[in-house]
């Protein structure tokens, strides 16, 4: 078993080692087809959230902000981890169908794609990430050591997005209409994500249903982290280690299953 | 040794309206169980096997199932029935266009259709003077793709897809485009490439074209086979169906 396992990852290593001019040049691409080699174009990538956190800074405070300390990196906690989300994936549901005039001639990796296009939301991500700690820094947070902590959640979401980026990619072939309904899904999905409240005003029942929404799962985390000083318990991590693998694996499958289907779909 | 050995290839393809349905018409139209999907053979029991060297021609008219069978033949498409076995390394070179980018360069482009083709970047630095010098592009290096002249276009791709010297070629009625001076040095190309032993497959509907490249032909009818074997002769019988329409029983020359 563990021989199968070993051999099946240095085939994989193998594989990567051979894709990797690949990968490169393909990541290449996608950045200059992203920023169209524009001036403003990496900047205002890191500028749209931080406009996000100010329009929200700005109504919802008088709501939400009195009872919550810290609330301005409260809300960018939430905002910086679902905006990581939603760029990643709607970006990813259409890395399979943006490369079908290569994939129906040419026999390369189908998943690849995928991956090229989650480099540029993940170095986006950590752009934003710097300037999430900036922000926490003036809102007066104290830096841990503990903080290095958050590169667990951060890496599982990464795992977690590619999985579900895995997912839609692989369903747009097969229904083009996945990419309005999964507009209104982000939408909902946004709402139930506390991003902006609290959960404290529900019953203890109805709290933990949150823990149903992964990125719940991870916003907690980080705010646990930077805000409260303390690293959650095992629980929330094995949470978000189930979350990320279960996504992984059902994308998995779906590449494996329908990886000569495709073809006919496009 | 067979370099690319066919045995008993068949093909089904799925087509009909579920294509860009959306997943909401599609749930609809399984619950009123009118979802359809028709199914057809593109290629029927297709054999054929190409020693080192050979160049295949393959001939027929549209809709006869050659690109299907093209696709099997690179591996983009599995056979539904049979088997196909290939040694080494493809360029294929299925359309021109396939694999390149309008927005970016030309030396990107270079770059991106030899990572595509399985290259590594040292072979590419190795061979992109070459490439450029080959396609008569040196002037239009650093220019956007989409500027390019369509003969500038699949000269660019010819380039590539000969002086990587892959195993084994497949060309898609590339051939057929490029003014005549190029088209004549792009024919002596692939006379040099032949000779080096590269096993080649090439689709043309221009009969003298094949007769001149090729030392072996298929003939495809409707995803049946017609005749695989010698050049000439089925080259002969087949310039006396495209005259009267007359297709002969399958037989082998």
């Amino acid at each position: 078993m563990t021989m199968n396992i070993r051999g099946r990852l240095g085939r994989f290593a193998e594989k990567c080692r051979k894709h990797q001019f690949l990968f490169e040049e393909l990541v290449k691409r996608d950045f200059k087809q992203k920023y169209k080699r524009t001036v403003l174009g990496m900047g205002w990538s890191i500028l749209s959230p931080l406009l996000t956190l100010l329009v929200m800074r700005l109504v919802f405070t008088q709501f939400f902000g009195r009872n919550t300390s810290h609330y301005t990196t409260y809300l960018f906690a939430g905002n910086l981890v679902f905006s990581f989300f939603k760029e990643s994936t709607t970006g990813g549901m259409s890395a399979l169908m943006g490369n079908k005039h290569i994939f129906t001639k040419i026999n390369v990796p189908k998943y690849i794609f995928l991956l090229t296009k989650n480099v540029s939301s993940i170095i986006n991500f950590g752009l934003t990430l710097c300037v999430f700690f900036l922000f926490a820094a003036l809102d007066g947070i104290t830096f841990r050591v503990s903080f290095l902590a958050l590169l667990f959640p951060i890496a599982c979401l990464i795992v977690f997005n590619i999985g579900v980026g895995l997912i839609l990619s692989a369903l747009f072939v097969f229904f083009r209409d996945i990419s309005y309904l999964y507009d209104i899904f982000t939408l909902l999905l946004m709402y139930m994500s506390a991003i902006f409240y609290q959960v404290d005003a529900y019953a203890p029942a109805i709290q933990r249903l949150f823990y149903i929404n992964p990125l719940y799962c991870v916003i907690t985390y980080v705010r646990t982290v930077v805000i409260d000083g303390v690293i959650p318990g095992p629980g929330l991590h094995l949470l978000i280690v189930f979350y990320a693998a279960v996504a992984m694996l059902l994308g998995g499958l779906m590449y494996k299953k329908k990886n000569h289907k495709f073809l006919y779909y496009v | 040794m067979a370099i690319i050995e066919a045995k008993d290839v068949s093909i089904r393809y799925i087509t009909g309206d579920f294509k860009e349905i959306g997943l909401k018409e599609y749930i609809v139209r399984r619950l009123r169980g009118d979802y359809q999907v028709t199914e057809f053979w593109a290629d029927r029991d297709v054999s054929f096997t190409l020693e080192r060297g050979d160049m295949l021609g393959l001939i027929g008219k549209n809709g006869a199932g050659k690109s299907t069978l093209l696709k099997a033949i690179s591996g983009i498409m599995v056979p539904t029935k049979g088997k196909v076995r290939v040694k080494g390394s493809i360029a294929a070179l299925l359309e021109l266009s396939s694999g390149f980018d309008g927005d970016l360069t030309v030396r990107e482009n270079t770059y991106l259709r030899g990572a595509l083709l399985g290259y590594t970047r040292k072979f590419m630095d190795e061979m992109y003077d070459q490439i450029i010098a080959f396609a008569e592009l040196e002037e239009f290096q650093n220019r956007p793709f989409k500027q390019l002249s369509s003969g500038m276009k699949s000269r660019l791709a010819f380039s590539i897809a000969c002086l990587v010297k892959p195993d084994i070629l497949i060309l898609d009625e590339v051939l057929a485009v490029g003014d005549g001076a190029f088209h004549k040095k792009s024919g002596d190309k692939m006379k040099e490439i032949l000779d080096s032993g590269v096993t080649g497959i090439l689709v043309s509907h221009s009969v003298p074209q094949v007769r001149e490249l090729c030392n072996k032909v298929l003939w495809l009818d409707h995803g049946r086979q017609i005749a695989f074997g010698e050049t000439q002769a089925i080259c002969d019988r087949y310039e006396q169906f495209l005259k009267d329409g007359k297709l002969p029983e399958p037989f082998e020359a």
